[in-house]
């Protein structure tokens, strides 16, 4: 009897066990440091943040509008909440379900002078849109020698893993629109970096995609300003400095990194630099070579799958660009060349453990 | 189950009979009076019928102007431009016709690399291009130059476009007749099919908030209106409310398609009532009935704030393209049937009747245009391309470093090997 009891609670526990490992979050939050430099601050996770830039551009931008499926209501994901009641419903509207009209549409606000906020409510639903996207938006100024533009157009888009959204509610497409001239990838980290980020897209003179990681929306809190501020497009942030390795990532990605970081400097005495790209298209490649020539190692990593991801670029354009420095390989740290599953999320993606395995053998090369 | 029957005696009775009688009572109205979310005043029917898209009446096709240039009487109030604008329009036809044959040529000896010609479809461009005011916004296909030239865009900027040359508006990044001009409120033609139409909803959408007084256009071929795009577009416009003619040029061919393989309904109108939007289907090769159309069309978006689909039935005279033969596909006999109900001799035949041109001024204006055409496009085939620079520019609003660095890479490339590049031409 005793015996039997001891192996249900062993078994039990087991079980128990697995499934925090499934379910837990495979990452841990780092939120950004508090800075006055923008003035008041409050509390704010990363769908209020997005929600606030949003209405500070609806406020202060009389001929600018928001649409997509969903968004009248305040959106799946609540980054609409409470602006059609502010700015009525012709300024804050919902869509016939149709990604390539939401493109479509977007870019002729846009044409015509109308500041342009799209969403589409996943990233995995833009591929409809793609043809909008690459073949039109990305190339209406240069096409018509700078006699159109669409550069008030801004496509805001739900991306990345959030723990069970299997293969449509959770790809990272990123490097798709990277390959496309024209247009201005970003994908911000935090609520405070999603806010400022937002705002720069919104106003920048280019037609710009921004991806939010979507399971960052309620878990990223950050004292974020109350006020208007913009963040630099085209910048990376060295987020944490080191001598020995370089990591590199974007969005949720970031977090997982830093953790990395400061594994391999406790257990290992490994000192990581930490830079989140940020900004895709244009990327920022001096602030990437500038680390690699000082630590010599690189590692890229991004939750999207290997082959063709951006991190292929990055890995190209340090090998051009520090190829003396370099004392090992350049190693990339992403999602498989499988569609992205449901049940064995936690083996596909890019952890900490993946990564931290890389930081070790990059440093023993 | 007991505790749930406590619960329900708590209430007195079993709460299943109330519920079932609210739920009867409800049911009996609602078979009177079915109602659904967005459907207008639909009823209940016990016969089970299948409608037939054939047991629908075929939309006629409006016309004022017949093939003799016979004005018809019985048309109810039609407008007849004044004097002055008859013969601007006409001359626009015969000056875009000739403008046409002489750049086809020009591609056949290999002067341009690619033309498209308007042929047969010039009432289509000018008559509605004559019943619009010149602030609304137009978005073409590509073969919509007679809209363009009506708006006051001269040969020379066409062929400047065509050549590439220093002069093109557009640097010389786009292949020949991707025509655009801020000045002529024409959005820049862009070779892949039905994505303007989405955008012109959306700039429609635009001038309504502006309520500036303008609407959108947007051209397209009948065989475009088969692209999910168009779909997205006619749905966008009629939900959002939309002041945007959409202009079908049903010419019967989408290069060697012919319609019956595009489409299976009464045309490009048919889809009108689907999307809830308004209708007009006109005879493309009689102007006058265009331009009425269009005056009508024009009104009704404005006034109601809704999309229109305009349809101009013609027919495509020449080939698709400089690249296409289209013998390969249609017959002579086709194609001469065609040829006597040529636009542009219809209102030719109207303007003699009304004592306003004969067969001296035609002769005259149609070797002048020629003669003068033929200067322009010395002068345009003559003119420099623009600097290689300019590949890298407008590919964003400024130059970013990394385009810097790859213009820098060709400028010292081409320092080494400058005699393989076109440089000077």
């Amino acid at each position: 009897m005793n015996l039997v009891n001891k192996s249900l609670i062993f078994k039990l526990s087991k079980k128990l066990n697995g499934c925090l490992k499934r379910y837990s979050s495979h990452f841990v939050y780092h939120p950004e440091q508090t800075s006055n430099a923008f003035g008041k601050v409050s509390q704010q996770n990363m769908y209020q943040a997005i929600n606030n830039a949003i209405d500070l551009v609806l406020n202060k931008e009389p001929n600018s509008v928001v649409f997509g499926e969903d968004v009248g209501f305040g959106g799946v994901f609540r980054c609409t909440s409470g602006l059609r009641e502010r700015y009525g419903k012709e300024r804050v509207f919902n869509t016939p379900l149709c990604e390539q009209g939401i493109v479509g549409f977007g870019i002729g606000l846009a044409v015509a002078g109308t500041t342009a906020i799209a969403e589409i409510q996943f990233a995995d639903y833009m591929f409809p849109a793609f043809d909008q996207l690459v073949n039109e938006a990305a190339k209406y100024r240069y096409r018509s020698g700078n006699l159109f533009d669409c550069g008030k157009l801004t496509v805001r888009t739900p991306c990345s893993a959030v723990g069970h959204g299997a293969l449509y509610h959770s790809q990272s497409p990123e490097s798709f629109y990277a390959h496309s001239p024209g247009l201005k990838i970003v994908m911000p980290r935090s609520a405070m970096k999603a806010k400022g980020l937002l705002l720069s897209c919104i106003r920048d003179p280019n037609p710009c995609i921004f991806f939010e990681p979507k399971i960052l929306y309620r878990l990223a809190v950050d004292n974020v300003p109350e006020g208007d501020y913009e963040l630099p497009l085209e910048k990376a942030d060295v987020m944490v400095q080191g001598r020995d390795v370089t990591l590199i990532g974007w969005g949720t990605q970031v977090h997982v990194l830093l953790e990395v970081a400061e594994i391999a400097s406790e257990k290992y005495g490994i000192s990581c630099e930490v830079i989140d790209l940020v900004t895709i298209l244009p990327w920022d490649k001096q602030t990437i070579a500038n680390s690699v020539k000082k630590t010599g190692r690189a590692i890229v990593s991004h939750e999207a799958p290997l082959t063709g991801g951006f991190g292929a670029e990055i890995t190209a354009a340090i090998q051009e660009e520090c190829f003396l420095h370099l004392e090992a390989p350049i190693r990339r740290v992403t999602g498989y060349d499988t569609p992205f599953p449901h049940v064995f999320e936690p083996f596909y993606l890019p952890n900490k453990w993946k990564c931290l395995q890389a930081v070790k053998e990059l440093v023993n090369y | 189950m007991a505790s749930v029957r406590h619960q329900c005696s708590q209430h007195g009775q079993p709460n299943v009979f109330p519920k079932c009688i609210k739920f009867k009572s409800s049911t009996s109205t609602n078979l009177e009076q079915p109602k659904h979310i967005g459907i207008k005043q639909v009823t209940y029917t016990n016969k089970l019928d299948i409608f037939e898209p054939s047991s629908l009446k075929t939309t006629p096709i409006f016309r004022v102007l017949d093939c003799a240039g016979e004005l018809n009487k019985s048309a109810e109030a039609i407008i007849v431009p004044n004097n002055e604008e008859l013969l601007k329009m006409y001359k626009s036809m015969v000056l875009l016709s000739v403008m046409d044959k002489l750049l086809y040529e020009s591609q056949r000896q290999g002067r341009i690399s690619f033309y498209m010609t308007n042929e047969g479809e010039e009432a289509v461009q000018i008559g509605s291009a004559a019943g619009l005011l010149s602030d609304d916004l137009i978005y073409g296909q590509y073969r919509e130059a007679g809209v363009l030239l009506y708006r006051g865009f001269t040969p020379e900027r066409f062929m400047n476009q065509c050549f590439g040359n220093i002069d093109d508006e557009g640097k010389g990044r786009q292949m020949p007749v991707h025509y655009g001009s801020k000045t002529e409120n024409f959005v820049t033609i862009s070779s892949p099919l039905t994505t303007q139409l989405p955008q012109a909803v959306g700039s429609a959408y635009s001038f309504k908030r502006l309520n500036n007084g303008r609407c959108t256009v947007v051209y397209f071929g009948e065989g475009a209106a088969s692209e999910g795009d168009a779909h997205a577009a006619f749905n966008f416009a009629a939900t959002l409310e939309c002041p945007v003619i959409f202009v079908c040029r049903n010419n019967g061919y989408a290069i060697s398609t012919p319609a019956n393989e595009q489409f299976r309904g009464d045309g490009i109108v048919s889809h009108g009532p689907g999307y809830g939007i308004a209708t007009v289907r006109v005879d493309g090769n009689d102007i006058l009935a265009v331009y009425n159309a269009m005056v009508k069309a024009r009104q009704y978006v404005m006034t109601n704030t809704r999309p229109l689909i305009f349809e101009a039935m013609t027919y495509r005279r020449g080939h698709h393209s400089t690249s296409d033969d289209s013998t390969a596909y249609r017959s002579k006999d086709e194609m001469e049937q065609w040829a006597s109900k040529n636009p542009i001799r219809r209102l030719k035949l109207f303007l003699e009747k009304k004592n306003l041109w004969n067969d001296q001024d035609d002769l005259k204006y149609a070797s002048d245009t020629k003669k003068k055409l033929m200067q322009t496009f010395t002068i345009a085939s003559k003119k420099k391309k623009p600097d290689w620079r300019q590949m890298f520019y407008d590919v964003y609003d400024e130059l970013p470093e990394h385009l810097m660095e790859q213009m820098k890479g060709l400028e010292e490339h081409l320092k080494q090997n400058s005699q393989h590049y076109p440089e000077n031409d």
